[in-house]
């Protein structure tokens, strides 16, 4: 008996729920991966408490609160986008990521300023000026300062890419209130680092 | 398939754990202005683990899913606690 079973040519596979599954599975290793991070600092910033103390004052907490500020508003804007398609309003959804995406582009010019200076004051990792001037501690906190806010910075850019594909996504109709999924889990990823943020923001810019 | 329709969190709510996350900012950095000592640090994690929680309750929406995400999110930030006052613990009582 040789029989073809023939399956159905494309299948559809869609599953809102896998979908979300796996997108949490993935934010737990984003979740640990900083979490990892933020052990080293609890670890030095123990060992180096004054020399964190001097290091932080040199941060500029209006720029860190201005950042920590228009992310909570993108945050809140890409979860709109979600309300937006259920209830059917497209153009609104593609409205609020573009303004999320837009935000995106606006922390991350903050962020550009915000290194320059550092920079221009010769402050950045394995800089002579740090080698010279600075304690065992305080490179220690300006080398955390850079790598956690860069991944951090990267974690950005990751989601404006994701958005992009969500505004692909809404104006071919591909994402529509029946598959939400890339919308939501797109919203989930920035919401992510937005929650990193959360704790990157006092625990470098609020401890002088 | 046939799931119940996905519930729809209004705008307003989203607006309302905005405020909500930015008064929190603002008292944060009010705390931190003021010389506490150790608490200063105690204050501002204490408000960061409160915004936390609203970015995923309601941002994530964990609220409208099915108890096991939030098991597993619970799970996640246990094991992240665990290995800190593990790691602390050997760091305070090293001689």
């Amino acid at each position: 008996m040789e029989e073809h079973v023939h399956h159905v040519e494309h299948p559809d596979m869609y599953d809102p729920e896998s979908s979300k599954i796996g997108m949490w599975l993935f934010i737990f290793t984003e979740l640990l991966l900083f979490g990892g991070l933020f052990l080293v600092y609890a670890v030095y910033r123990y060992m180096n408490a004054d020399a964190f103390h001097l290091a932080a004052e040199q941060l500029n907490t209006t720029i860190g609160a201005f950042n920590t500020v228009i992310l909570l508003i993108s945050s809140m804007t890409v979860a709109m986008a979600t309300t937006a398609l259920q209830k059917g309003h497209k153009k609104i959804a593609i409205g609020l990521v573009a303004v999320t995406f837009l935000i995106g582009v606006g922390f991350l010019i903050n962020k550009w300023i915000e290194w320059g200076v550092k920079f221009d004051h010769g402050i950045w990792p394995g800089s002579e000026h740090m080698l010279e001037t600075m304690s065992q501690g305080e490179i220690l906190f300006f080398g955390l300062y850079f790598v956690m806010t860069g991944l951090h910075g990267v974690h950005i850019i990751v989601g404006m890419i994701i958005m992009g594909y969500a505004i692909r996504g809404l104006l071919n109709g591909k994402v529509n209130a029946e598959r939400p999924s890339l919308l939501d889990n797109c919203g989930l990823y920035w919401h992510l680092v937005d929650l990193i943020w959360i704790f990157l923001f006092p625990l470098f810019y609020l401890i002088t | 398939m046939s799931e119940e329709k996905h519930h729809i969190v209004p705008y307003r709510l989203y607006v309302i754990i905005l405020l909500a996350l930015l008064a929190l900012t603002f008292s944060s950095i009010a705390i931190t202005e003021i010389e506490l000592g150790v608490y200063t640090v105690a204050g501002a994690l204490l408000f960061a683990i409160i915004k936390s929680y609203l970015v995923l309750t309601y941002f994530m929406h964990l609220k409208y899913d099915k108890p096991y995400i939030k098991i597993m999110v619970l799970f996640v930030f246990a094991i992240f606690v665990v290995v800190l006052v593990i790691t602390m613990l050997d760091y305070l009582y090293r001689v």
